[in-house]
């Protein structure tokens, strides 16, 4: 049974016809629309290397069947940065060396947006290893990913003041 | 994944007419659509609730219940102001458990048709006998040490996984439904169904029913200032209880005027006793009577396998559950909800 969707990802619209129910959205962004930046970890929702958001929320892109996600909006980390500047999130974890491998780094950069977004964890770390919890890293980068998360917390905050003022 | 069927009706009543056996509902898919990846279960059909609006809302009724539709995420309820006000324990479940992503993605009825955690389930190459009636139970004679100490029968030794549901037992949540033969209402307690002879049916569902929301009673809010969730786990964060208990105390003059409690992780469905409730009622709150409470709670727990550790594990847990209900429903969400490790007054957090 085939399925015509529209897919806005990263502000683009795109028509996708799916011949498969079975494609979920972590295989249609790398393998139909060329974004090989969400990665595919576990591919059971355990790990979060898939995460993106969907309009506005993170969640796990191996759990979801693209053919329900019609007239979503989705980023990617390949959508968060603006005109070459890297998103503050981005910017914290290359300078708190939040990473080794970096296999699950897109995932942890689009769940902290997304956990930035959603104003649990504030800059507390206790809040941010728990807001976190869904996206492992097998080399334990925890500790840079906990201060890169807070340090970003700070400066989108400031920023928005700034903004505001 | 064995193929499907994928159709994505606009109204409840064209979910209803398209329903078939061998059809699923779709929700947030968190738990269908990954045991549809392991091969455990192969629906022809799936029915995706996602264009139905009409269940993703939460509203107080006129007799001050709170009606919350089925396609409601964990997250938006967990964080819902008259949840957290008036049913905190509610939240605290619900953040206790999963991550991030997938709170934003599961939806409550799907927490209350999520299916045991145990791997024999899980594999479609194991015996199982509610997966596949009458094939047997390789956790009898397997890994089983996380499995049931109550309720349990030789056909099925499984546990429901379920945090949310917990605090909805202890609370009297009421479950409506709508099918083919039309609306009705099941009370959380007669929901899940104990496995018996027949695990293969989990719940009270009749085939082609669907779950269109929940509903709190106003009275349940009594609650509010006394109410906790205390979850045991192997690790901190995003992980299934080993034994949990929602606890919540009506306090009256510095007695319990009345008290509730449910456990989790034990049985094939949240576990409680009315004697249990009762030995509280009129008390002033206090460990030796939470501990006694906490034992009546677990009589008749037996291991079904390496698993007798449990029911230590869960007496201890209620009594503890207790204790913090008795202390108070805390000003503002634990940075670790549910936690053995959340800060106690004046301890410093612990991870």
């Amino acid at each position: 049974m085939p399925h015509s969707i529209t897919l806005t990802v990263n502000g683009r619209a795109h028509e996708v016809h799916l011949d498969d129910p079975r494609v979920t959205l972590l295989d249609l962004l790398r393998e139909r629309l060329a974004l090989a930046g969400t990665k595919k970890g576990c591919d059971r929702g355990q790990c979060g290397a898939c995460t993106v958001l969907v309009n506005g929320r993170r969640a796990n892109s191996c759990l979801m069947l693209a053919a329900t996600l019609d007239g979503c909006e989705i980023t990617t980390i390949e959508g968060l940065s603006e005109g070459g500047d890297l998103h503050p999130v981005q910017t914290a974890f290359i300078e708190n060396d939040a990473f080794q491998c970096g296999y699950c780094t897109p995932g942890q950069i689009m769940s902290a947006v997304g956990l930035i977004a959603e104003g649990r964890a504030g800059d507390d770390p206790e809040r941010i290893r728990e807001g976190m919890s869904g996206n492992l890293c097998r080399c334990a980068a925890y500790h840079g990913i906990t201060l890169a998360v807070q340090e970003a917390t700070r400066r989108m905050a400031k920023d928005e003041m700034e903004d505001a003022a | 994944m064995k193929s499907f069927d994928l159709i994505r009706p606009a109204t409840v009543q064209e979910a209803i007419a398209a329903w078939e056996p061998g059809a699923s509902w779709l929700g947030g898919g968190t738990n269908l659509v990954d045991l549809m990846k392991t091969g455990a279960l192969e629906p022809g059909k799936l029915i995706d609730l996602g264009r139905l609006a009409v269940l993703r809302d939460v509203e107080t009724l006129p007799d001050g219940s709170m009606r919350i539709g089925a396609l409601v995420s964990n997250a938006d309820l967990a964080d819902n102001p008259e949840i957290l006000r008036r049913y905190p324990m509610v939240s605290e479940a619900l953040l206790s458990g999963a991550s991030g992503q997938l709170r934003n993605m599961a939806t409550v009825a799907g927490n209350l048709m999520q299916r045991t955690r145990c791997a024999y389930f899980q594999d479609p190459y194991a015996a199982c006998n509610r997966r596949a009636p009458g094939t047997g139970c390789d956790a009898r004679e397997g890994e089983n040490a996380n499995l049931a100490v109550l309720g349990w029968s030789d056909a099925c030794i499984a546990t429901n996984p379920s945090d949310f549901c917990v605090p909805l037992s202890a609370l009297d949540a009421v479950v409506e439904v709508a099918g083919p033969s039309g609306e009705r209402e099941i009370a959380i307690g007669d929901f899940h169904l104990l496995p018996g002879d027949t695990p293969e049916r989990e719940t009270a569902l009749q085939p082609g029913e669907l779950i269109v929301a929940l509903r709190l009673p106003a009275a349940s809010s009594g609650f509010a200032a006394n109410a906790r969730y205390l979850k045991v786990r192997e690790r901190t964060s995003f992980a299934f209880a080993i034994a949990s208990c929602a606890a919540a105390l009506r306090m009256e003059g510095g007695r319990i005027a009345e008290a509730r409690f449910a456990l989790g992780a034990l049985a094939a469905k949240p576990w409680r006793v009315s004697e249990a409730e009762a030995l509280l009622a009129g008390q002033a709150p206090d460990a030796a009577l939470f501990e006694r409470a906490a034992n009546a709670a677990l009589a008749g727990a037996t291991a079904s396998g390496d698993n007798a550790w449990k029911i230590e594990l869960g007496r201890r847990t209620a009594a503890r559950a207790l204790a913090m209900a008795a202390a108070g429903t805390p000003q503002r969400m634990p940075a670790l909800p549910a936690s053995v490790f959340a800060a106690q007054a004046g301890e410093p957090a612990h991870v």
